[in-house]
């Protein structure tokens, strides 16, 4: 009887907690953003080109982030940064250093 | 990445090839976070690390299989690797295995490469190098609960044709579809070479296409995002509720460590001290008696108290590892790290330093960039290691009341502790600023840290870390620390007068540890825990059981145990003062070694050992004169 009681009050506690912290995350395009720092959580963009050394592009390229993919800035570490980003179904976390040059792609081309 | 003391035999050691039928030499590979040492233990049952973090296995392990037809395979895990292109050493790693070039290491006859299936578009990518190497090649898509459990498909026989290579589904975690991979391993003569039409292997943006034809071709839907994952990470990443879960898990643990592990350990000390009356009940009243039950059973049984201890660290470990937290954990705590002027991937070495500074320090093999991984190298053993718990526990427990601080949730001890392991982390820090800004600076390299999904710890998983680690501990309890006393024991019982022993100050040991004593008086040490140091340098837990034994021996110590002795024994001053010593000082040969083997030269482990016992002895020193 009382272990029941506590299972509920726990998953009562934990889907009080995600009502909370579970905001949705409706794919917007974003019109401004120059390069992957710049999108907000929930923002999508398409990569055009990486301002990085050729090995760290590739690296980042093995991973996904080439030219023409769209990424979704998802959450971050306290403060912003480094921002997990959500790539072809995976998930990386890149400080702003890294992500502020992967270029993004002007909206109207996206479109 | 926590295996500890077993250092040196744990990796990298392949077992020698018997005579006899050919055996066939199977390498496994896949991307980081795919599960290839998890099927490696499925299919070995050898005791290998398996963790849900990307970058974990650095050196290739292997193991045996035993297959139906009564023929064994030799299985080699090799390194996780997003591309077959060697820019890290661990990609070298693998790369020069594939190719036969790695010296010991046989080339193999084939290949399993391990790939995630819910992640396939990204995966498949590592396909096109493995499959032009020509090697007859198994592909196994791994996590087929996952996948169909969040909607995805894939045809196995359409991804088959189009690879033109053997493809087989399955769980290694719960071992489905195990079957196909046994047939592969077994079928050594039926393998054929796939014959397919490749991808320019440098040109990514060509491979990325020809994968994602390929996974077209194979009717492949991407299943839903990982529904859990999304709904923990938006608490355990939220900018308030995550940083504050962080610090939480943190305390727990060491509360847990603290708290839980007493009874436990009152158990082990119970049952070795009726061992030892038993053993001593059977002997006559003899040298050999004197021997076992003074020096063995009090040294080696003061050390082994401290297995509860260690196993519930490393169950912590393995729970936070598995799971996936410790990815996130990584992210909250990166920026710390960055003002350090740290690059993020020495994080994970550093986490893990926590259990053991070892295996890190081989893992940092992982960072490209070479300064970096010396100055990770440098800082890792300021991280406090399981050696270290036995040390910090005896004397916690000998001197800090077991006063609440927060109510039940925390406690003095516990508190303490959390005090010595945030004093390594910043010596760690400051050294790393001191290194960074003078003999190791360097341009930053990029932070990129994979994400897994969370996922449930097996018990599977857990039960073979914390065998690995029993017997780890064990063992070292059962060669150095049994033969540490035993030598004790008979330097403390020479020069024999009148067929007698003298008494303990005026022993071999007793000259010892007087003789160093003078430079540690200071420190607020006396001549026991001067034998203790010197012990230590073996292993820094060694000095718990050097006390055990030297305490052990004396009369009125005897009866009152080991904790009381050593709280009449020494002043409060000198005990932080030891606390502080064993938090800065080097004390492990293991790591020494490791370094040296690491960074190929004497230079970087002689200037560590250097530096990191000037800064205990003048850490000790302060404290000892601030208290005293």
């Amino acid at each position: 009887m009382s272990i029941t009681l506590t299972t509920r009050t726990f998953t009562f506690i934990l889907e009080w907690m995600l009502q909370l912290s579970f905001k949705s995350e409706s794919g917007r395009a974003t019109a401004t953003a120059a390069s992957l720092s710049e999108l907000r959580r929930g923002e999508h963009g398409v990569i055009d080109r990486l301002d990085l050394p050729a090995d760290q592009a590739l690296r980042l390229m093995e991973l996904g982030f080439l030219p023409g993919a769209s990424v979704m800035a998802a959450l971050s570490a306290p403060g912003g940064d480094p921002r997990v980003y959500r790539v072809d179904g995976s998930e990386f976390a890149l400080r702003r250093e890294t992500a502020s040059r992967l270029i993004l792609r002007a909206a109207r081309d996206v479109a | 990445m926590s295996d500890c003391h077993g250092c040196g035999e744990a990796t990298s050691v392949l077992p020698a090839l018997s005579k006899g039928p050919a055996h066939a030499v199977i390498a496994i590979i896949g991307p980081p976070n795919s599960g290839k040492s998890t099927l490696f233990n499925r299919l070995t049952g050898l005791r290998q690390k398996v963790a849900n973090f990307p970058g974990v296995t650095v050196e290739q392990h292997s193991g045996r299989v035993k297959l139906d037809s009564g023929r064994d395979a030799l299985l080699i895990d090799l390194p996780g690797l997003y591309s077959l292109a060697a820019r890290s050493e661990d990609e070298q790693i693998t790369h020069d295995v594939l190719k036969g070039l790695r010296p010991g290491v046989p080339r193999p006859d084939g290949v399993l490469l391990i790939l995630d299936s819910t992640n396939l578009g990204r995966h498949l990518l590592l396909a096109a190098p493995i499959l032009d190497l020509g090697l007859p090649t198994l592909i196994v898509l791994n996590m087929a609960d996952d996948l169909s459990g969040r909607g995805g498909t894939v045809d196995v026989a359409a991804l088959s044709q189009q690879l033109g290579a053997p493809v087989a589904l399955i769980s290694a975690t719960r071992g489905d579809g195990m079957g196909a991979v046994m047939d592969f391993l077994d079928g050594a003569d039926a393998r054929k070479k796939p014959l397919i039409e490749l991808p320019v292997i440098n040109d990514i943006p060509q491979c990325r296409r020809w994968a994602s034809r390929i996974s077209d071709g194979a009717g492949y839907h991407a299943p839903a995002p990982p529904y859990w994952t999304r709904r923990l990470d938006a608490i355990f990443l939220h900018p308030a509720a995550g940083p504050f879960i962080f610090v939480l898990v943190v305390v727990a643990v060491f509360q847990t460590i603290f708290k839980a592990a007493v009874p436990l350990m009152f158990g082990v000390k119970a049952l070795i001290d009726w061992s030892g009356n038993v053993v001593g009940a059977l002997l006559p009243d003899s040298v050999l008696r004197s021997l076992l039950i003074e020096g063995v059973w009090q040294g080696v049984g003061a050390v082994v108290v401290f297995l509860p201890q260690i196993l519930l660290l490393f169950l912590f470990i393995g729970v936070l590892e598995d799971s996936g937290y410790l990815a996130r954990a990584a992210l909250i705590a990166d920026r710390t790290m960055a003002k350090v002027g740290l690059q993020g991937k020495s994080f994970i070495p550093l986490l893990s330093a926590y259990a053991c500074a070892v295996p890190p320090i081989m893992s940092t093999r992982t960072i490209e960039n070479k300064r970096d991984r010396i100055a990770t190298i440098m800082i890792a053993p300021f991280m406090t290691c399981s050696a270290r718990l036995p040390v910090y526990t005896l004397i916690i427990a000998a001197f800090i009341p077991d006063r609440p601080i927060l109510g039940a949730f925390l406690g003095m001890p516990a508190a303490a502790m959390i005090g010595l392991y945030v004093l390594g982390f910043l010596m760690a820090v400051i050294t790393a600023r001191l290194l960074k800004s003078s003999v190791l600076k360097s341009v930053r390299t990029p932070f990129i840290l994979e994400m897994p999904p969370y996922r449930l710890p097996t018990l599977r998983s857990l039960a073979l870390r914390l065998i690995d680690r029993a017997k780890v501990f064990l063992r070292r309890a059962g060669t150095v620390i049994l033969g540490v006393a035993i030598a004790l024991w008979i330097l403390a019982h020479l020069p024999v007068k009148d067929g007698k022993a003298p008494p303990l100050e005026a022993s071999i040991m007793g000259q010892i540890g007087h003789a160093v004593e003078p430079a540690i008086r200071p420190l607020g040490f006396n001549w026991k825990i001067g034998v203790g140091l010197i012990t230590s340098l073996a292993a820094r837990e060694v000095i718990v059981g050097t006390l055990g034994t030297i305490y052990g021996m004396e009369p009125d110590a005897k009866s009152e145990g080991l904790q009381q002795a050593i709280r009449r024994d020494l002043t409060l001053g000198g005990a932080v003062a030891l606390l502080i010593f064993f938090a800065f000082a080097m004390q492990c040969m293991s790591t020494v070694a490791v370094v040296r083997r690491e960074t190929g030269s004497w230079k970087w482990p002689a200037a560590q050992f250097a530096y990191m016992t000037a800064v205990a002895y003048a850490g000790a020193f302060v404290a000892n004169q601030l208290i005293h």
